[in-house]
C-alpha cells in the first residue's frame, strides 16, 4: 500500500511540474499560433538562472524562484521584439523553423556560459528532509512542488476565468482579427503571452533545480515531455495539459516502480496509443487534414 | 540560353567532382566525401518538406538506422558493401513508414512536434539498449571488405570510396529527382501548396504524404549506410536532433525550392563547420544564428536567391 502511495505522489509531483512547463506551451500556441520549440531551452535557463543567483550570489531560494524567471521572462520580450515579429505573418513553418534556432542558440549559449558539467542546487533548509505521508517517509520538496503546482494551476484558472487580462488573451487566441477591431493592442498582447509563457517555463526550471541535475540537457528533456503531454492531452486545450501532464505523471511514477527496464519507452507507447485512437489528444479538436 | 549555361555549369562541376582525386590532397577528398553523403541526406529531407510541405524534425533516425544496419551488418555477417546498402534503405524505409504512419494525420505542428519526440525515442533506444546498440560507444571496430557485384575494389582507400560514394549518390539524386518530377511529385507538390484542393480532387493525401515520408527515410537510410564505413562508426550522435536539425539547415541554406539546393547547402555547411570548428567550439550558436538569419531575411536560400535574381534580370 505504501508502495503505491508513494508512486501516486511521486506521479503528482512530476505531472504537476509537467503542467506548468506544457500549459505555458500551450497558451504560447493558442495565442500566436507558434509552437515554441525554445520553450524547454527556456526552463533550463530558468534553472541556471537560480544556480547562479543562489550558489554565487547567495541569495536565498525564495528571492531566486521570483528574480530568474522575470529575467527569463525580459529576455522572451526581446526574443519577440527582434526575432519572432519577422515571421508572425508568414508560414507556420517558419515560426517552427525559428524557434528551434533559437534553441540551438539558447542550448549553446548556455552551454559556453556554464560549462557541460552538473550544477547542484540545495534545497532551502525549510523543505529539506522527509515527511510520513500514507505511512511512508517522503521528501518534503516535492510536497512543495506540488503546492506550486496546484497554486498555478488555480490562479491560472482564475486568471483565465475571471480577470480581464485572461479574457483579453481569450479573445485574442479565437480570433485576433476581431480582438483588434474590438481595440486590443494584439500586438502588446502577443508580447505579454510570449513573454508570460517563458515565465511559467521559467517558474518550472527554478523549482525542478533542487530536485533534477541541472545540465545542458535538461531543456531537450523537457521539451520531448511537454509535446508528449500536448500529444497526450490535445495542443491549444487547457484540461488537456493537466490531463496529459497527469498521465505522464502516472507512467513516470508507477512506470519507474514497476516497470523499471522499458520506463524510459513508456511515454512514447502512451503517445503512440493515444494517436491511434484520437489522434488529436483527449480534450483536442480539429487537427487533422 | 538560361538552360543550356546551368546545364554547362552542373556538367563542369560533376567532372570536376570526378577528376577531384586527381588534385586535391586526401583532406579535401575527405570534406567531398562527406559534402556528397549530407547532400543525398538533405536532398532526401527535402523530398518531404520542399516538395511535400511537411516540416520534420526527427529526419536523423532515419539516417542513423541505416548507419547502424550498414555497421552492424559488417561487424556480425561481413556481407559485401552493396548488400549492407540496401538493408540500410529497407530499415530507414520501414521506420519512416512506422512513424509516419502515426505522424503525417496530423497538421503540420503537430507534426514537427510528433517526428522530433520519435525521434529522440529512437535516438533514446540506441543509447540505452546497450546489449544490440553497444550504447554511447556506438558501432565500431567493423572492416569494409568486398563491394559486391564483382567489382574489385579497394573500400578502404579513401579516393576509391570517395567515387563509390560520388557513384551512388549521382544515381540515388537522379532517382530523387525523377520522382520529383513523375505525376506522384507533382501531387506532391499541389499538396504542399493546398492540400484541401488536392484532397477534393479525390485523392488520398495522406496516403501521398506517408509514401513522400517513407521514400525520404529509405534515401535518409542509404546517405546513413554510406556514412557509416566514412566515419568507421555508428554512433547515438547520428540519431539525436542535432543531427536532425542539419538537413533542415541545409535545406534552408541552400533553397528549399530547388532540387539541387539542398546540395549547395550541404557544400557551404560542411565547409564552414569546418572552417568555424578550427576557430572555436560553438558550431552549434553559429549555426542556430545562420538558420534565425537565413529564415528571417533569406527564406529562398543561397541557390534560390541567386536563380531568382538571375531570372529577374533575363527578363
Amino acid at each position: 500500500m505504501s508502495g503505491i502511495g508513494a508512486a501516486f505522489l511521486n506521479s503528482l509531483d512530476i505531472g504537476l511540474l509537467l503542467f506548468v512547463i506544457a500549459v505555458g506551451l500551450n497558451i504560447v500556441f493558442g495565442v500566436l499560433n507558434v509552437i515554441n520549440f525554445a520553450h524547454g531551452a527556456l526552463y533550463m535557463l530558468g534553472a541556471y538562472l537560480a544556480y547562479s543567483l543562489i550558489n554565487l550570489l547567495g541569495m536565498p531560494f525564495w528571492v531566486a524562484l521570483i528574480v530568474a524567471p522575470l529575467v527569463v521572462a525580459a529576455v522572451a520580450v526581446l526574443i519577440d521584439r527582434l526575432v519572432l515579429r519577422f515571421i508572425y505573418q508568414r508560414d507556420v513553418a517558419d515560426s517552427l523553423l525559428l524557434t528551434f534556432a533559437l534553441l540551438l542558440i539558447i542550448n549553446e549559449s548556455v552551454r559556453s556560459l556554464w560549462g557541460s558539467g552538473i550544477h547542484v542546487v540545495e534545497p532551502p533548509a525549510l523543505l529539506q528532509g522527509t515527511v510520513h505521508v500514507f505511512g511512508a517517509s517522503y521528501p518534503t520538496y516535492s510536497l512543495f512542488v506540488i503546492v506550486v503546482g496546484l497554486v498555478l494551476l488555480a490562479g491560472l484558472w482564475f486568471l483565465f476565468n475571471r480577470t480581464r487580462a485572461g479574457k483579453i488573451m481569450r479573445a485574442a487566441a479565437l480570433d485576433r482579427e476581431m480582438a483588434e477591431a474590438l481595440c486590443i493592442n494584439t500586438k502588446r498582447v502577443v508580447t505579454g503571452v510570449f513573454a508570460f509563457g517563458a515565465w511559467l517555463a521559467a517558474i518550472g526550471g527554478v523549482v525542478a533545480a533542487p530536485m533534477r541535475a541541472i545540465d545542458p540537457g535538461m531543456g531537450d528533456k523537457i521539451i520531448i515531455e511537454s509535446f508528449i503531454v500536448v500529444v497526450i492531452g490535445g495542443l491549444g486545450s487547457f484540461p488537456g495539459a493537466l490531463i496529459g501532464a497527469l498521465v505522464l505523471g502516472l507512467i513516470h511514477g508507477f512506470g519507474g516502480r514497476y516497470l523499471p527496464g522499458i520506463n524510459m519507452l513508456l511515454p512514447f507507447v502512451g503517445m503512440a496509443l493515444i494517436l491511434l485512437i484520437k489522434p488529436t489528444g483527449i480534450m483536442g479538436k480539429g487537427a487533422g487534414v | 540560353m538560361k538552360n543550356a549555361i546551368l546545364m554547362a555549369v552542373f556538367v563542369v562541376v560533376l567532372a570536376g567532382l570526378v577528376l577531384l582525386p586527381w588534385f586535391t590532397p586526401y583532406f579535401y577528398i575527405f570534406i567531398a566525401t562527406e559534402i556528397l553523403i549530407m547532400g543525398l541526406f538533405a536532398a532526401s529531407f527535402n523530398l518531404i518538406f520542399g516538395y511535400t510541405g511537411m516540416l520534420s524534425f526527427g529526419h536523423a533516425a532515419f539516417f542513423g538506422i541505416g548507419s547502424y544496419a550498414t555497421a552492424m551488418l559488417l561487424l556480425h555477417l561481413q556481407w559485401p558493401l552493396v548488400y549492407c546498402l540496401i538493408a540500410s534503405v529497407v530499415f530507414g524505409a520501414l521506420l519512416a513508414l512506422v512513424i509516419g504512419f502515426l505522424s503525417v494525420r496530423l497538421n503540420e505542428v503537430y507534426f514537427a512536434m510528433l517526428t522530433l519526440a520519435f525521434g529522440m525515442m529512437v535516438f533514446s533506444i540506441a543509447h540505452q539498449w546497450r546489449s544490440v546498440t553497444n550504447g554511447s560507444d556506438g558501432i565500431a571496430g567493423f572492416t569494409v571488405g568486398e563491394f559486391g557485384l564483382g567489382l574489385p575494389l579497394t573500400l578502404g582507400n579513401p579516393a576509391v570510396y570517395y567515387h563509390v560514394v560520388l557513384v551512388i549518390v549521382v544515381l540515388a539524386s537522379a532517382l530523387l529527382y525523377l520522382i520529383g518530377r513523375s505525376s506522384f511529385g507533382m501531387i506532391l507538390q499541389a499538396i504542399r501548396q493546398n492540400a484541401e484542393r488536392v484532397s477534393f480532387c479525390g485523392l488520398n493525401v495522406r496516403a501521398y504524404r506517408l509514401a513522400a515520408f517513407t521514400i525520404g527515410g529509405g534515401f535518409a537510410g542509404l546517405a546513413g549506410g554510406l556514412m557509416a564505413p566514412f566515419l568507421r562508426v555508428a554512433s547515438p550522435e547520428m540519431l539525436h536532433w542535432s543531427t536532425s536539425a542539419e538537413p533542415v539547415l541545409m535545406s534552408i541554406l541552400g533553397g528549399t525550392g530547388y532540387f539541387l539546393g539542398p546540395f549547395v547547402g550541404s557544400a557551404i555547411f560542411i565547409l564552414l563547420e569546418t572552417w568555424i570548428t578550427s576557430i572555436t567550439h560553438a558550431w552549434m550558436l553559429v549555426l542556430g544564428i545562420v538558420l534565425a538569419l537565413m529564415v528571417m531575411f533569406f527564406r529562398r536560400g543561397v541557390l534560390g536567391t541567386f536563380l531568382d535574381w538571375w531570372q529577374e534580370r533575363q527578363r
